[in-house]
């Protein structure tokens, strides 16, 4: 059976926490506990002094384009009735640094730039499941 | 002591390449070994260890069991697909440079197009990108995509263009059309690249490389067996693996412009005491056109950010100043995970390739520069 329906983030231990707080409409970021360092995506140690101790810090969401494509070929059959869709690196203001990737909305395909400034917003695709995507910030 | 000059490529073998080889994977990888054994002067039971990629669907327990191997005493797997192709030539180098294994066959064998085809959507992406849920919700999912936001990412910084993309389809399908075993060997020009239909903007069709059923094999023993074999040695003068910090952060890596090819660049010259400028020829991992551009800049043949004007101009044609992918790459010979390109640098060595290079002293093969990755420089 073709699978159709969008493809859902699968949350795992690491990520929990992540997946949780878009659910409720908000973005954290994973910061180590013992030297601050932030990091995305979700994992279980820190990259600058490996502890394994962490804690959750609000995004405010707001960031800029680091990078896009243009998908017009559909890799998944859920995506064959939405090329051409856009795909944006988006890089956070807060913390400085962290990208994420997920679709640009409300944003014609041949006016996104690498540099506009960006701002997140929530689906929310069933009781259990919600996503984030990012949309042109005036 | 190092793994300088201990070992060689003694033995090259290949199957036809298709779209429908008509036969299972372990068929492939049986066929493509036996000539490689046979090209080595070897018998069958010479072999005593086997490296795979770990993508592949043949074990070195079923291969051993199919060939009728009397034992295996070295054994192992290779990770991140592309990036761990010239792995597999490290290992078995470092196997018999220390006297672990006498004969030690690498392989790869796929029916790429006929069947499972790499980069589908099955949350088994490039292990290097993390967790699938940070991209497949969104339409994230295949290495063109992923890859493409690397490429856009050089263009804004460095001014590097789609046309630059398209001397390299053009120099791969140059090298092809000399080629009797490559897939693609009609010529293209430019504008037949631009014409090609996006596939995830800024990578075309001709951007991205070809699906293949087929597969390669090599044999690799110490250098002094080497001597007393059936064809003429290609020395591994270095081998090495390199990942670089944070190799599995994907997007998330400070710079998306640099790639951990770089890294395993400076341990490869480091240990052969060569540079880039004593290397003839490159047989570069082209899974998209835009990661010739890459490796060149990460195993330092150009600065970074000049790779683009670079593949222009004729430059890594065969008539150039530095030939790349003689063979026609994974964009226009075949997708064996450039097991395919393992031979052809193997070839070079030899004298005995389609588009031969004079003087072909130095040969480089860069895996994949965008994985956890690997290299070699073969030589006379």
């Amino acid at each position: 059976m073709v699978e159709t329906s969008l493809p859902i983030p699968e949350p795992s231990e690491d990520t929990q926490e992540f997946w949780e707080g878009v659910k409720r409409h908000e973005l954290f970021i994973q910061r180590c506990a013992d030297c601050g360092t932030f990091r995305h995506y979700p994992r279980p140690c820190c990259h600058n002094c490996a502890s394994l101790k962490y804690e959750w810090i609000g995004a405010s969401g707001r960031g800029t384009v680091y990078s896009y494509i243009v998908a017009h070929h559909a890799f998944h059959p859920a995506f064959r009735d939405r090329v051409p869709y856009a795909v944006a690196l988006v890089e956070l203001d807060d913390p400085p640094g962290v990208r994420m990737a997920s679709n640009l909305v409300d944003c014609p395909l041949d006016q996104i730039r690498i540099g506009m400034a960006v701002e997140v917003v929530y689906e929310d695709w069933n009781p259990e499941v919600s996503v984030y995507k990012f949309r042109p910030r005036s | 002591m190092s793994i300088k000059d201990k070992a060689a490529i003694v033995g090259i073998g290949e199957t036809e390449y298709s779209r429908r080889s008509g036969r299972s994977e372990t068929a492939l990888a049986c066929e493509a070994v036996k000539k490689a054994v046979e090209d080595a002067g070897l018998s069958i039971k010479d072999i005593d260890g086997i490296v795979k990629y770990s993508g592949d669907s043949t074990s070195e327990a079923a291969l051993a069991t199919n060939l009728g191997l009397p034992n295996l005493r070295y054994f192992c797997e290779i990770g991140y697909g592309g990036g761990g192709s010239g792995g597999t030539v490290v290992h078995a180098a470092a196997a018999v440079a220390l006297e672990m294994a006498n004969y030690v066959v690498c392989f790869r064998a796929l029916n790429g197009y006929s069947g499972r085809r790499p980069g589908s959507a099955d949350r088994s992406g490039p292990a290097n990108y993390g967790d699938p849920s940070f991209g497949y919700p969104f339409g994230l999912i295949s290495p063109a995509q992923m890859y493409a936001l690397l490429a856009r990412r050089h263009m804004h910084e460095y001014g590097t263009t789609g046309l630059q993309f398209g001397a390299v389809a053009v120099a791969m399908r140059q090298h092809a059309a000399l080629n009797p075993r490559a897939q693609m060997r009609e010529p293209i020009a430019l504008q037949d690249h631009q014409n090609s239909r996006m596939i995830a903007d800024p990578y075309r069709l001709l951007d991205c490389c070809l699906q293949s059923d087929g597969a390669c094999a090599v044999v690799v023993t110490s250098a002094e067996r080497a001597r007393d074999l059936k064809q003429r040695p290609a020395y591994i003068l270095s081998a090495a693996q390199g990942t670089g910090p944070l190799p599995c952060a994907g997007h998330n890596r400070p710079s998306l412009t640099t790639f951990h090819g770089r890294y395993c660049a400076e341990e490869l010259y480091r240990i052969a005491g060569v540079g880039p400028q004593d290397i003839r020829v490159a047989e570069i991992y082209d899974h998209f056109t835009f990661f010739v551009i890459a490796t060149l800049e990460a195993y330092g043949f150009c600065k970074l950010g000049e790779g683009g004007p670079f593949v222009e101009g004729g430059r890594i044609e065969l008539e150039g100043e530095l030939p790349v992918n003689t063979h026609g790459g994974l964009l226009s010979e075949a997708y064996i995970h450039a097991m395919n390109h393992i031979v052809e640098a193997t070839r070079q060595i030899r004298g005995t390739s389609t588009a031969q290079v004079p003087d072909a002293e130095l040969v480089l093969y860069a895996s994949a520069v965008m994985e956890p990755t690997s290299a070699l420089i073969l030589r006379r």
